[in-house]
């Protein structure tokens, strides 16, 4: 049984639909990635996983519960955890306040995962008395990863990760991604650097016009002549 | 040196007075806004329904504090601090929360508050007449007289006992207010809130939890504001509606949105009134002698009468608003 089982998702805001029909399926020891041309659907595809809009037709299972529509608290309480892409840390908070808000649902959790958070990201370990609105992009990045790891989530939703980010720090993040995907937990993120990211995604899905283009390992998608003239800048 | 007590008396006491009084409304404009996303006008009227309260229950018990030795409206004060902390979230349920349900504009937040202060000035004239009425129903009003243990000194610093407990009570609350709001769970999910609400809700904070303890806590501080504005002159309807003015500047003044900002903005609006209001050729009296003869001290040299005192927080707002909108702190801009 897959983690996360999507199929022929509809859904978007009001009554207009901006995904028309896609599937997507992870196993919890994968990472999946969504590349595609803007306004594809990729965010709104997340957005729709984690209850932030309506899903009007088709389903979305977790470990083979449906769960869509439902509200993102419930969510969380399931195991999913989100990462938006902007305003994703509480920004007059400090690092260690931001990683407690993470575990809210789940107070017990505060201590064990402070310090395994802190093993995945150690530069904060060091600021974590500093407010989170004070740190850098990357390291921002990291707060908002760790507060949605508080929960030891299932499964790990991140909307665009690297966005704004150097390629240093790109691959940093990458590399923790990994590194949080290894110890158990799956990951689905959208991503605008499409090459790198395919190529540590053990799931690709290309979409396009709210619809599956194509669906198939990363190392596939990568060498897909198709996928690379349409999608990946030749 | 009977100059420097009339000083002590009529800057260091009186602004405290006020200050500590604009501090707690203030904290709650604040809170409310930083939660709410609206600048709360029913908040002085929430002063007075505190206030009012302790009226009512000190008519029913007037002997209740005699049994401990404090004054029977202080010790009634935490049931009043109560009620109105139910008022507040009553209101809340039945006004405010139907149209944040709408998703309205903040003015028309701001607006049905108006009303809200309208009903509530109201409803307490119907029940407490429009006149002022003493809180000490059965007690006295303590008034110490303090010498000053120097020979040429007649003039004693004079407090009065609800003024010692609204230092008193002002400093608890700031204490409490800081270990909830940095040490609690429940604060800290405030503060979240006030900081990203969308994150807040992803991570699974219940948001109507934090509304309500929002008003509670909001309630209970203008209860306290309330009665001990109330103990200290006398209990009026519409007496804390005017501290409205002041209240916001404060609120303005320390940085819409931190607690511990508007704190400081209702001592500065405190002072800045009691040193405007002060009558400054008082401190000239002792160099009168010595002054050329062309230069008559007049009688009163006060920057405003006391009856305008109101335009000294009318003017901070406008000044800071003009030029540090954010205020002290950096706050939100209420809009």
């Amino acid at each position: 049984m897959p983690l996360l089982d999507a199929r022929d998702v509809h859904g978007g805001y009001g009554g207009m639909n901006i995904l028309n029909g896609v599937n997507m399926a992870i196993e919890a020891s994968e990472v999946g990635v969504i590349v595609g041309p803007n306004g594809a659907g990729k965010s709104t595809m997340l957005k729709a996983i984690f209850g932030l809009l309506t899903v009007n037709q088709g389903e979305i299972l977790l470990n083979g519960d449906p769960i869509h529509n439902l509200p993102p608290n419930k969510l969380v309480r399931r195991g999913m955890g989100f990462v938006p892409q902007e305003h994703n840390v509480f920004p007059s908070m400090t690092v260690q306040e931001n990683l407690e808000m993470g575990a809210y649902l789940k107070p017990d959790n505060v201590k064990r995962m402070l310090e395994r958070v802190y093993e995945f990201f150690p530069p904060l370990q060091e600021k974590r008395h500093q407010p989170a609105g004070e740190l850098s992009g990357g390291q921002r990045q990291m707060v908002a990863m760790g507060r949605a790891l508080m929960p030891e989530p299932d499964l790990l939703l991140l909307d665009e990760p690297t966005a704004g980010l150097s390629p240093l720090y790109m691959n940093e993040i990458f590399e923790r991604v990994k590194e949080v995907n290894a110890a158990g937990v799956g990951i689905l993120m959208v991503e605008q650097n499409a090459k790198q990211a395919l190529a540590i995604a053990d799931k690709g899905f290309v979409l396009a016009a709210g619809q599956n283009r194509f669906t198939d390992t990363g190392a596939a998608l990568l060498a897909d002549p198709d996928v690379a003239k349409s999608f990946l800048g030749g | 040196m009977n100059e420097l007590i009339f000083f002590i008396n009529y800057v260091v006491i009186s602004g405290s007075v006020s200050g500590s009084i604009y501090a707690m409304g203030a904290v709650g404009v604040t809170l409310i806004f930083s939660i709410m996303r609206f600048a709360h006008f029913a908040h002085g009227d929430m002063m007075t329904f505190g206030a009012f309260m302790v009226l009512l229950l000190t008519t029913l018990f007037p002997q209740a504090g005699a049994a401990i030795g404090i004054p029977t409206p202080i010790l009634l004060m935490p049931l009043a601090m109560a009620l109105t902390a139910g008022l507040a979230v009553g209101i809340d349920r039945t006004f405010y929360k139907p149209l944040r349900a709408h998703g309205v504009k903040p003015i028309v937040m701001v607006i049905a508050s108006l009303g809200v202060t309208l009903m509530l000035q109201g409803l307490i004239r119907l029940f407490a007449g429009t006149g002022g009425s003493s809180l000490y129903v059965d007690d006295r009003k303590e008034i110490f007289r303090l010498p000053v243990p120097i020979e040429s000194v007649r003039v004693p610093v004079v407090i009065t006992e609800p003024q010692l407990y609204l230092f008193g009570l002002t400093i608890i609350s700031v204490i409490g207010l800081h270990l909830f709001l940095s040490r609690s769970r429940l604060g800290k999910a405030m503060r979240a809130m006030s900081d990203n609400p969308d994150l807040a809700q992803a991570s699974g904070i219940n948001t109507n939890t934090i509304v309500a303890v929002t008003w509670m806590l909001a309630g209970g501080l203008a209860a306290i504001a309330g009665t001990l504005l109330s103990l200290d002159v006398t209990f009026k309807p519409d007496l804390s509606f005017f501290l409205l003015l002041p209240i916001f500047a404060a609120a303005i003044v320390g940085g819409v949105g931190h607690p511990f900002g508007a704190i400081a903005g209702g001592f500065v609006v405190g002072f800045a009134e009691a040193l405007a209001v002060f009558n400054w050729g008082l401190l000239l009296r002792p160099f009168r002698d010595s002054l050329p003869e062309w230069l008559e001290l007049p009688s009163n040299l006060a920057f405003v009468g006391t009856e305008y005192k109101i335009v000294v927080p009318f003017f901070i707002l406008v000044a800071i608003l003009v030029w540090r909108p954010t205020g002290i702190f950096k706050g939100k801009v209420i809009t």
